[in-house]
């Protein structure tokens, strides 16, 4: 996801909350869920807690599934407190207005906006706690703030006097906040932008990292829940009889997703989940497939569009082209498969809810566990654990309201956990997409003129509607249009819904449109006898920010240079969440089988919170990226997803994972966001390289060179 | 009622001969620290150690660990082995969203512990049944180096 403009935060508020299944819930958010980790320290902001003995606790209020944010985001709190970000403990925020991600309008950790949004406002919140803690030492010594010096959890003042942000806290939280605030120049900064270690890496290595699958209650019971086959189907009928006799089962009750086993261990849930006699009713999804999906797409795109970009005369430069270009490519269905199966800890009862698990939308969670539990806000705690890997899917929180409705159901504190299979087979799909390109070429190869028409699903219209407007989807146009310097350009976009759930997956609209785009002016160059680097360079003039990376790119990996026999490169650009990239692919081709040996990239981020966590990125998106490049496709038949585990959603491993090179342009520039561009470069890049190697154009993923 | 010596400590569990040793480990033990990926042995998340060799904890019936030594990641820090993994992975800041990582510590310790210098052939070998959906692979493959070279 990208920025939204203007963000009417409070009608989106009101409208939304995502709900499987694209059942709407109105959430009110007054910032009074409770707080599950209600300490007796004192709260100096939203973001800070210090108790007396002087332990300090920053808040981060974006879920952490891998992307760092719970370094990341402490990190730009305590460069301005002034604390040693080594002796923090960090906390996932609870739901509360505060918490809200200005640049989503809501509560949620996606977009890559973690750090853009977080970047003034943390620091900020720091400065301020800062100079509360010292405004109270200088009121409790009697002397001038001005006087007063805070470093390393601890203010002095004149004469040797010396308090420590513990001892001060109380005084502290009492304190107007100030308004008047002066950051640290960057010359300054101790922690932001080095390459400082990740503070979640301890209890990663040693089994202690609690995620949802881990979550222990009292008392707490385990559940396994059959869903409908057929995506959107409903139960019509069930025998429990047998289940019911098996070891260990407590409970089985039906919810609105399916019927769901309740038993003293997980293990004996699932047998007995696996021995229920179901009937089901497909509902309308039950006979769709893969082909009648393709042909209603190919359909659809047949019409004509909304229109998001209408520079010049595309139509006349296409007419009075020297030469022109078509393609048309086409991208499948793909699942999020995060290695932690779905799962969810409730503990429902007449007068609280505390709710536990792993989620990317903890106000989205807030609004639907009053709504099913129909508690005040101020009787439901929700707590984030760290996520076994988020990539969107964990926004749509269909497994939390499955537990909360559990739970209810039995009375006792239930952790509801999916299989692989269930996983698989009940994803938020990224959408299928078709888009047809076409392209002028004047006498010297130059572009005159680019269409674009994109046919595709969108995401926001089930899960937050009024984003949508004019029949465009800000979520699904996101890099549709091309950075080069072509003088008529025209791009639309068709919403079509297959009947398939889709949700945001990891860069969104940037693969599918990237992937289009950066195929197509490869082809361009081709067509006009060019160098693909060359052929871009020369259109981007006015775009020093993209000439740069792409400069760079191109000059580490060794454009041009001789390659041992059998191997090829190809190139690739983009732009998203701010972010400026390019890449370089080496790859080979044997027996129809693509290996990619090398991927250089160069980034132009901006500022960098902690280049660490942006090499991770880097390395994690490449992966992630290839994995949907060469494997990733989501088929159904009869309604039901035929892939199932991962023999047949493959993710790439070890042996196949390319040697990686990052080189970061050192920039000044406000920070873009990092978790998520490369996985939509690294597509084309490949793809590119894999016609530099064979000849082959591959206009549809994933790439099948047989 | 069957015996487990789990981390060098024997432990009686009260479980189904059949149930997988990975529910056994979380559900009855309460040792989390062992991951549920898939299911199927295909992942690797589950993995913990078999007298020293490393299995898919997911698809080994109890019956069939009984009576042997069992080695999570909650124990592996007590061989010299496991310790310099940890601290290689430490120091590289493997861990991202850190959910295979228990599994990836796991095979890395039993590769290092049969071959302490690894050739980079070894390591896909050895790793390649261990999926990391956030693709820490080439860290993974650093730390082993480095924990070959004495971490």
């Amino acid at each position: 996801m990208s920025q939204l403009k203007n963000p009417t935060r409070r009608t989106f508020l009101k409208s939304s909350a995502a709900v499987g299944g694209g059942l709407i819930i109105g959430v009110a958010l007054p910032g009074a869920f409770r707080d599950a980790n209600a300490a007796t320290d004192s709260k100096i902001n939203a973001w800070i807690r210090i108790g007396s003995d002087n332990k300090i606790t920053i808040l981060s209020a974006r879920s952490e599934m891998g992307q760092g944010v719970y370094t990341a985001m402490p990190t730009l709190v305590a460069e301005e407190l002034e604390v040693d970000l080594r002796r923090i403990k960090v906390e996932i925020a609870p739901p509360g207005e505060v918490y809200i991600n200005e640049m989503l309008g809501g509560q949620i950790t996606g977009g890559s906006t973690s750090v853009t949004e977080a970047w003034e406002k943390l620091r900020v919140a720091g400065a301020q706690a800062r100079m509360m803690l010292v405004s109270a030492a200088a009121q409790k010594w009697g002397v001038d703030a001005s006087a007063c010096r805070a470093q390393n959890a601890t203010v002095t003042g004149p004469g040797g006097k010396k308090a420590t942000y513990g001892q001060l806290a109380e005084a502290a939280s009492k304190l107007p906040v100030p308004k008047d605030v002066k950051l640290k120049e960057p010359k300054e900064w101790r922690y932001i932008g080095k390459p400082l270690k990740r503070l979640d890496t301890p209890s990663k290595i040693n089994g202690t990292a609690e995620f949802g699958i881990d979550v222990k209650m009292p008392g707490m019971l385990y559940a396994a829940l059959a869903q409908c086959p057929v995506l959107g189907g409903k139960v019509a009928s069930y025998d429990a009889s047998k289940a019911k006799g098996m070891p260990g089962v407590k409970h089985v009750v039906q919810i609105t997703d399916g019927v769901a086993v309740v038993a003293d261990s997980w293990w004996q849930a699932k047998q007995a989940r696996d021995a229920l006699d179901i009937k089901w009713d497909g509902g309308p999804n039950a006979a769709l497939s893969s082909e009648s999906i393709a042909a209603a797409l190919k359909a659809a795109a047949a019409k004509p569009g909304a229109v998001i970009k209408k520079q010049g005369d595309a139509d006349a430069g296409m007419k009075g082209a020297a030469k022109t270009v078509e393609a048309s490519y086409e991208l499948p269905f793909l699942s999020h498969s995060p290695l932690e199966p779905m799962n969810f800890t409730a503990d429902v009862r007449k007068d609280s809810a505390l709710l536990v698990g792993p989620i990317q939308f903890q106000e989205g969670a807030a609004g639907m566990a009053a709504s099913i539990t129909g508690l005040k806000p101020a009787q439901i705690t929700v707590r984030t654990t760290f996520l076994g890997g988020g990539f969107g899917r964990r926004i749509d929180l269909d497994f939390m309201a499955q537990a909360i409705e559990i739970s209810k159901a039995v009375g006792a504190p239930v952790k509801l956990l999916w299989t692989r299979e269930d996983d698989v087979t009940h994803d938020f799909y990224r959408p299928t997409s078709v888009h047809q390109m076409s392209g002028a070429l004047d006498a010297g190869g130059k572009p005159t003129a680019l269409k674009l028409h994109l046919t595709s699903s969108s995401v926001t219209s089930r899960l937050f509607p009024p984003f949508v407007k004019d029949g465009i989807d800000p979520f699904m146009t996101e890099a549709a249009v091309v950075p080069y310097d072509i003088p008529n350009q025209f791009a639309d976009v068709v919403i079509h819904e297959t009947g398939v759930r889709v949700g945001y997956w990891r860069s969104v609209s940037h693969a599918l449109n990237i992937f289009a785009n950066e195929s197509f002016i490869d082809e361009m160059a081709v067509a006009a006898g060019k160098d693909p680097y060359e052929y871009r360079l020369a259109l981007l003039d006015k775009q020093p920010r993209f000439k740069n990376v792409l400069q760079l790119a191109a000059a580490k990996a060794g454009w041009g240079k001789p390659l041992p026999k059998g191997r090829a490169r190809g190139i690739g650009l983009m732009e998203g969440y701010g972010t400026y990239m390019a890449q370089v692919a080496e790859v080979s081709v044997q027996g129809g089988q693509i290996r990619v040996h090398r991927v250089v990239v160069a980034v132009d981020l901006g500022r960098m919170v902690n280049p660490n966590i942006v090499e991770q990125q880097i390395d994690s998106n490449i992966v992630f990226g290839l994995t949907a490049l060469l494997y990733g496709e989501i088929t159904l038949k009869d309604g039901r997803v035929q892939q199932t585990n991962f023999h047949d959603y493959k993710l790439l491993r070890m042996p196949e994972t390319p040697k990686i090179e990052l080189h970061i342009v050192q920039s000044t520039e406000k920070p873009g966001g990092i978790g998520e561009p490369a996985t939509a470069l690294i597509g084309p890049t490949v793809a590119n390289a894999v016609f530099a190697a064979t000849g082959k154009r591959l206009r549809k993923l994933p790439l099948r060179l047989a | 009622m069957a015996s487990l010596n789990v981390n060098g400590k024997t432990l009686d569990v009260n479980a189904d001969s059949n149930t997988p040793l990975l529910w056994v480990l979380r559900d009855t033990l309460g040792m989390t620290g062992t991951k549920f990926g898939c299911g199927a042995a295909l992942c690797g998340a589950c993995t913990v150690h078999l007298d020293g060799k490393p299995i898919r904890s997911c698809s080994t019936p109890l019956s069939a660990a009984a009576g042997k030594k069992i080695t999570t990641i909650e124990g592996i820090g007590s061989s010299d082995v496991g310790k310099k993994v940890q601290a290689a992975w430490a120091s590289l800041d493997v861990p991202q969203c850190g959910y295979c990582q228990s599994g990836q510590i796991m095979a890395a310790t039993a590769l290092l512990t049969e071959k302490p210098k690894p050739t980079d052939a070894d390591i896909d070998n050895a790793m390649a049944g261990n999926i990391c959906r956030c693709g820490t692979y080439p860290r993974i493959r650093a730390a082993i180096h480095k924990a070959a070279k004495g971490a």
